[in-house]
């Protein structure tokens, strides 16, 4: 496993937001955490990457995260996307895509990577010099997407990415992140709203209720699962 | 007309040590939101190493890079045992502590080298240069180092990869934190770059306004007018206001009657208290809107 988590609890001041979770995700696996507004989808993700205060054991590749810092947590190849993009707003598509790569060394692959993502997303190469303060919300996601790429990772962690974004844009997106996977075998946990999208794109999905897991299982099953239709795919 | 070009020139040589001020304070705003009341007296204490050194017999560059490099290090200790540890506590207990940092410095030096005003020499002497009266070496001198220090610091912040990671540190700390940046370091980076920047400030004018303990208060005040007027959310407008403020003092003292030499000083916090009423975000200023 390459990442494996055992007894999540997490806390935002006095407030318990998680409540013992168990999920695990195998190299190269795309995961989604499904779930409505305040389930703990997001709080997940924030605890993954140290940026609250959680009990229980997180592992990466063996490794404990806990008590590591978000900077050193990043540092072993976990990318996270954050809900809201995250991206330097002041400053331009190329210096995002820069500081996306900043723990890594040797220029010439950095730069060959950058080319890889404009490769990727040919909007941003246009708009290299822009600030991402102008971007549209598609664009800030695939550049937001682009960063995360530029870090090498093994292990992407995406909040919400169709959030705010038009029908035709996130298919667009799914679809890179599809390919991403399969050509660079990055493995994804993804955190969605959307979850007829979510479950197409997943190997596996949990389902999050007030911050317990009340569902596991392959992509495929849960979305044929009666209650699951009913609630989040709508039909 | 003649007095007019020397006037603004004059302006300018002290205007280039504020806005140097100006920089260096704005320089840890970015990181921390809060005006460093002790940058001055960082300055002084600055001179007063130099003038250690020179003492020991140091020729002067050997004192001024010397001085420079030491307090680098002592900006960034101060960050790290000072501010560091109490980055999350209330507004006032911060303020407290810069307060405190003012007092501390300020009466160490007083302790280490008295309060007596001492002579500081520069390394461009005082004859006119160009031969008419227009300008003083040391003067052409000031702007010289200052525009060379900006021009470095431009090339630094926008060219080098470690100028891009104290940027984004700056500006959005929790997503440099989930691209890798150690944005603790960077911090403290900043503190020691901005003492350092201060620290070639307070040599530049001691020549002119003596050492002494006190010497960098009404020069930061010019500074923190500088850097309101240019706005504290743009290091380059920072660095045109305290230009500004220095040309604008220099030209009023001279052709406003009543001015004079004694009222030049509250020209600085007329201008702050004009600017804030006005444009609060300064001339080059971005306005900060935040959605609720």
């Amino acid at each position: 496993m390459m990442l494996e988590v055992r007894q999540l609890c997490a806390f935002y001041g006095e407030n318990q937001a998680l409540h013992g979770l168990d999920f695990a995700l195998d190299e190269g696996n795309i995961v989604t955490l499904l779930g409505a507004n305040g389930a703990g989808k997001t709080t997940t993700l924030r605890a993954l990457c140290g940026m609250i205060r959680l009990s229980g054991e997180i592992r990466f590749d063996g490794k404990s995260l806990l008590g590591r810092a978000t900077e050193d947590i990043v540092r072993l190849g976990i990318a996270h996307v954050p809900e809201g993009r995250g991206t330097f707003v002041r400053m331009t598509v190329e210096e995002n895509l820069q500081l996306g790569a900043m723990v890594r060394h040797g220029r010439t692959a950095i730069a060959a990577d950058i080319e890889q993502v404009y490769a990727h997303f040919p909007r941003l190469k246009e708009r290299r010099a822009q600030t991402a303060g102008t971007l549209s919300g598609g664009e800030q996601q695939m550049l937001a997407v682009g960063r995360a790429l530029m870090l090498r990772p093994r292990l992407m962690l995406l909040d919400e990415p169709s959030f705010g974004l038009a029908p035709l844009i996130v298919e667009e997106l799914f679809e890179i992140l599809r390919r991403l996977n399969r050509e660079l075998g990055v493995a994804m946990l993804i955190v969605e709203q959307n979850a007829a999208l979510a479950l197409d794109l997943a190997d596996h999905a949990y389902l999050l209720e007030t911050g317990h897991i009340v569902m596991a299982g392959p992509a495929q099953e849960i979305g044929q699962d009666e209650a699951v239709r009913r609630s989040y795919l709508g039909y | 007309m003649e007095l007019l070009l020397q006037q603004v020139l004059a302006g300018l040589a002290t205007g280039a040590i504020y806005a140097s001020m100006a920089l260096a304070v704005v320089m840890i705003y970015q990181a921390i939101d809060h005006l460093n009341f002790a940058q001055g007296e960082m300055a002084m204490f600055s001179t007063f190493l130099a003038w250690q050194m020179l003492q020991w017999g140091w020729p002067y560059w050997a004192a001024f890079v010397g001085a420079v490099a030491v307090s680098f290090l002592g900006g960034v200790a101060i960050e790290r045992i000072l501010f560091k540890p109490i980055q999350n506590a209330p507004i006032l207990s911060q303020l407290a502590a810069f307060i405190a940092l003012y007092g501390i410095l300020n009466s160490s030096a007083g302790w280490i080298w008295d309060f007596n005003i001492k002579t500081f020499p520069t390394p461009f002497g005082s004859a006119p240069l160009f031969g008419e009266r227009l300008i003083g070496t040391h003067q052409a001198g000031m702007i010289g180092v200052t525009l060379l220090m900006l021009g470095l610091l431009y090339l630094f912040f926008r060219g080098s990869r470690l100028g891009l990671a104290m940027r984004a540190a700056a500006t959005n700390p929790e997503s440099a934190r989930l691209v890798g940046i150690r944005v603790g370091w960077m911090i403290a980076l900043g503190w020691g770059m901005s003492a350092a920047v201060g620290a070639v400030a307070g040599m530049l004018i001691a020549p002119v306004v003596f050492l002494e303990p006190n010497m960098m208060l009404g020069v930061l005040l010019y500074g923190f007018a500088g850097a309101v007027l240019g706005g504290l959310s743009s290091p380059g407008g920072a660095v045109a206001g305290g230009f500004a403020v220095g040309v604008i003092e220099n030209l009023a003292g001279t052709f406003i009657p009543y001015v004079g030499r004694e009222l030049k000083l509250t020209i600085a916090l007329v201008l702050i208290v004009a600017v804030l009423m006005v444009k609060p975000s300064g001339v080059f200023g971005r306005t900060v809107v935040s959605r609720v």
